[in-house]
Formats: C-alpha cells, structure tokens, sequence
C-alpha cells in the first residue's frame, strides 16, 4: 500500500538518524513548483527520504462562492481554478448542469466544443512541455512553445474575446456563432503544428541531457497510479490504458476516431512520450471537427435558459421578458445530483453539482487531478536524489489553481 | 422548464429488480442487500445509500467488484434538516467503465466517520480537505489535519451557517 505522506513538522523521525537527516522546506516561491506549491523534504545527505506537500496557499474558496451564484453566473468562474486550461473548465461544468436540466445541445455546438477543448489541450500540453524542459534546463523549448500558444490564445481571443479566462461555453450551446474565419485560421495553424511538434522532440528527445534526467526517474507503477487515484497522461504513462474520451464519451466524443497513447516505461519519460503523441492525436481531432462540421444554431432551443441574441432582445417583447427574468432570477433547475466528468489536459475533471430545485447549485464540488497526482509525488521521489523532485513535480503537470481551488 | 429523465429508478427494491445486470448492483447484492437503505438510479449515475458504520466494509465490497479506482469524495451540508452531513463517495471501475456513487449520511453534532484509506489511499487528501472544510472527522484517518485553511483557522467554510461575507 503507498504511503501518502506524513507530516514532517520538525525532526527527522527515521530511526538511527538524529544527526544525518535534514529537514529542507522547498517553496512555496519557488520556480519550479509551477505556482505556490510548498514541500517540505527530509533529506540524507542528496537522497530523498520523505516527502511532504503542504496545499492550501492558493485557497480562494471557489466552492463556496458557486452557492451564492446563479447557475450561468459560476461560468466565469470556473475558468480559474485550472487557469491553462479554460475550455475544458467550462464544458465540464456545462456538461454538468444540462444534465441536471437534461438539455439536448445542437450538433454543431457540440462540434465546437469538442474543437476548441482539444485547442485546449494542446494549449495546456505546451505549456507544460516549455516549463517542463526549462526546468530541467533546456530553456530554449520554452521560446518556441510559447510561441504556438501564442497563436491558440489569439484563437481564443478571435473567438470569445478574452485570451485565458474564456467563458464561451454556456449552459445550453455557446455564448455566440463564432467569426466567419475561424475555421480556416485553425486549419492553418494545425497544418503547422505537426512539424512543430517535430521540432520540440528534435530539440529533446534525443537529447542526453534531457534523457538522463528522465529515464527511468520518478517511477509509479500502475497499480500505485490508481490507488492513490492518478488519472490522465501521468496515468496512462504509467501504462493503464484509460481515457475517458474513448472509454465513457461524453460530449460526443464517440463520432472521433483518435489512438489513446500509452506507455509502459511508468517513469517521467514515459509521461513525456504520452504527452507528447498526445498533441499529435488532438490534432487528428481537430481535423475531423473541421472537416466534418455542421450547421445550424449554436444554442439550444430553450428561452428560459439561454440568453436570447442581442438584436433580438431589442427589438422582441417576449426576448427581452426572458433576457431580464435570466439575468435578475437565473433559472430553476431540476433538484437531483450529478457527476460529470471529462478528460481534461492533466486528467480527470469531474463536477458534482448538488441541485435542491432553485436558481442557485447547493453545492459544486470540483474534483481536479492535480489535486490527486500530488498524493503520489512522495511514492515517486523517495529514494531518489533531491534534483529528481523537479523533473517529478513537472512530469505529473500540476497547476495549484486546480489543487486548492 | 426541463422535466427529469423518464429514466428514474427509485427506491432499494425497484433498483435490486429492475437492473440485475449492473455489475454494481450484483456487487450490492452479493455483499449483503439488507445493509444497503437507499437506491437510486437517475440521469444515468447509479446511487446507493449505506449506513456509516458499513461504509468501509461497502467500499471494499465494491472495490473487489472490480470498481478499483477511487476518484472522489465529497460532503454536502444539508442544514437544518438531520442527519445533516451527505457524504458522497464516487467509485470507477476501469473494467466495467462504469462508476458508482457510494452515499452515506452523518449526524451534525460532531460528525464522524470511518476513513477509507486503508481501502483506497488515494482518499487521503479527500478525507482532510472534508475534514478541514467540513469538520467532519474520519476515524483512523493517517493524517487528519486541515489542508486547505491555516492550521489555526477557527470554523468550517463550507458549512452553510458559515458565512460568505462579513465576519464570523
């Protein structure tokens, strides 16, 4: 059975070691925690012995803000607790209150969806990979993947008009058609990200350093990942082959033909190479939402859910009735519980959304997997030398805005 | 306004009859029905209510069903009504690629329940954020202290006679 991690308060506690063992607090300013992560390591001589994470610095109460929001006003916010992630926040939440309202969503913005959450990984899976490589050392890899978000934030912004905190997806559709070309600007990009992505692995894969400081370091084998409840890339790095795309679909996932990479070699590498295949699958999604895309309205047909448009709110009297009964009373949703999850760039997403019959959720709890991998980091550092605790913290990809929410 | 899905299955014995073939409920059934007070089948997700002296016993009964991977716990604060605290387990089986919710309920003075984690590990920061937000305390818990607030914050944020603004 894995060990989660003991507090280590004060003396090292190992036997026979008073004198040898040191205590080291490492964060939680520190770059390579990826945001305000705190360890606190019990150390003999190089060598980890115990690991300890101490959460809670980024605690802004996310949960308990959702009670006192209405439905469609928790929207914005959950674009901030997985920060680098925005699109896949907003679906799961959606996901989770259309089930709750069982609401039929249009095919074409489910289309959407499905290509911009997939943006979305990719916009996650670089960011990660830049940090991930600085912090090993290899600083150059940061330039050049920023310089691919870059051009998905600018899609971001064509789309919803905001760069990182999207909010496009709604309860019922989206919040709007999207810009006539769209489409074609992300046809354009994703014709060049396979050679990009080329590009990254020329600069690491062969590379010895690089190499050295992932193989066969940070080890977590399968049957620890999913007890301690690791899910995603650091799971299937692991060699449990499970995605929730292919494996329960939600969001219409089912009508996409992509590979589900996994690796056995259950080590930092092992994560990277997924990560890495990853993209390239994403992109093959892309390409099938592209293709395949159709027409129609972008938003359900329900008036007491869905802001009606702009023009027709000015113009219509029952549109404008709506539109002021929404934004002054919010919407009833039926009294029930729902989990919804998905897959989102680090793993599983879930929302669980209490509803007791009024306007408001009771309770929304979000359930984010970097809060999950975290448990795992002592089982993959110990015994290993203290630099390795960097290459593990950025192989698992955590964002603390998802852990502490 | 959208009505709930036809699909409703409530209520122990109408679940037991009606769905024999989810791998769930024969776990149910096969560990002991009696012990199981609620069930229900709605919008898709299946939930089964266990007394809280049984949930470890439960959890393992499902685990060796084949619903091996944890993925989350909650609590929900049902206040005034009692028992006031709604603990919600939510286990996934990679097999079945099925999941289940696992419900029990807890008396609102000084709740207190059996942890998990000699069952599934990774409940571990589960059962400390619920306990730190919470104040529900987890019997046999490795490590029970707050995870999110300050060690010497006073109060649980999520209780709903907890307030949103203002001070205590």
């Amino acid at each position: 059975m894995p060990d989660v991690g003991t507090p280590i308060l004060q003396a090292p506690t190992a036997e026979g070691a008073k004198d040898q063992h040191m205590v080291l607090n490492m964060g939680p300013q520190h770059p390579s925690t990826h945001g305000v992560l705190r360890l606190v390591l019990e150390i003999d001589g190089e060598i980890v012995v115990r690991l300890y994470p101490e959460v809670g610095y980024l605690h802004t109460g996310i949960e308990k803000t959702c009670e006192s929001k209405f439905y469609q006003q928790v929207v914005p916010l959950t674009d901030r607790v997985d920060y680098l992630g925005p699109m896949a926040n907003n679906l799961c939440y959606c996901l989770a209150v259309e089930k709750l309202l069982a609401l039929e969503i249009p095919e074409r913005a489910v289309w959407i969806r499905v290509l911009l959450t997939e943006l979305t990984r990719i916009n996650s899976h670089l960011i990660w990979l830049g940090t991930h490589a600085m912090d090993i050392g290899a600083l150059t890899v940061f330039l050049y993947t920023f310089r691919e978000r870059e051009e998905i934030l600018r899609i971001f912004e064509a789309v919803s008009g905001q760069r990182m905190m999207t909010s496009y997806f709604r309860i019922g559709g989206l919040a709007m058609e999207p810009p006539l070309d769209l489409f074609d600007r992300i046809q354009k990009f994703i014709n060049t990200l396979p050679e990009k992505i080329d590009e990254y692995s020329n600069l690491l894969t062969g590379n010895p350093i690089f190499r050295n400081r992932l193989l066969g370091v940070g080890i977590l084998t399968p049957e620890d990942a999913i007890a301690l409840a690791v899910t995603g890339p650091t799971l299937r790095g692991s060699g449990v082959d499970f995605d929730l795309r292919r494996d329960m679909p939600y969001s219409g996932y089912e009508k996409f033909q992509f590979r589900v990479p996994v690796s056995n070699r259950c080590d930092c590498w092992g994560r990277y190479e997924v990560r890495l295949e990853e993209m390239r699958e994403s992109i093959k999604i892309i390409q099938q939402a592209l293709d395949g895309m159709p027409g129609g309205p972008v938003k359900a047909d329900a008036p007491k859910i869905i802001l009606p448009d702009r023009e027709k709110m000015k113009t219509q009297m029952e549109a404008l009735i709506h539109h002021f009964k929404i934004v002054t009373e919010g919407f009833n949703v039926p009294a029930g519980e729902v989990f919804q999850t998905i897959e989102s760039g680090h793993g599983t997403m879930g929302y669980y959304v209490v509803s007791d019959g009024t306007a408001k959720p009771y309770r929304v709890h979000m359930r984010y997997p970097g809060f999950a991998s975290l448990q795992a980091l002592e089982t993959m550092c110990q015994g290993r030398m203290l630099a390795d605790v960097v290459a593990v913290i950025g192989s698992i990809d955590i964002v603390l805005g998802e852990i502490d929410r | 306004m959208a009505e709930a899905p036809l699909d409703t299955i409530a209520g122990k014995q109408a679940v037991l009859e009606k769905m024999p073939d989810h791998p769930a409920v024969k776990a149910v059934a096969a560990w002991k029905a009696e012990s199981v007070v609620d069930a229900l089948y709605d919008r898709g997700e299946l939930s089964i209510t266990v007394a809280p002296e049984n949930i470890v016993e439960a959890v393992a009964a499902m685990k060796d069903a084949g619903f091996n991977a944890y993925e989350d716990m909650t609590s929900v604060d049902w206040l005034p009504s009692e028992p006031r605290f709604q603990l919600t387990y939510h286990i996934l089986s990679h097999a079945f690629k099925q999941r289940i919710r696992i419900k029990a309920w807890v008396s609102g003075d000084s709740p207190a329940i059996e942890s998990i984690t000699s069952v599934f590990p990774g409940a571990n920061f589960y059962e400390r954020e619920v306990f730190d937000l919470f104040g529900i305390r987890f019997e046999g818990h490795p490590n029970l202290r707050r995870i999110m607030m300050p060690e010497e914050w006073v109060g649980h944020p999520l209780r709903k006679d907890y307030p949103v603004e203002g001070y205590r």
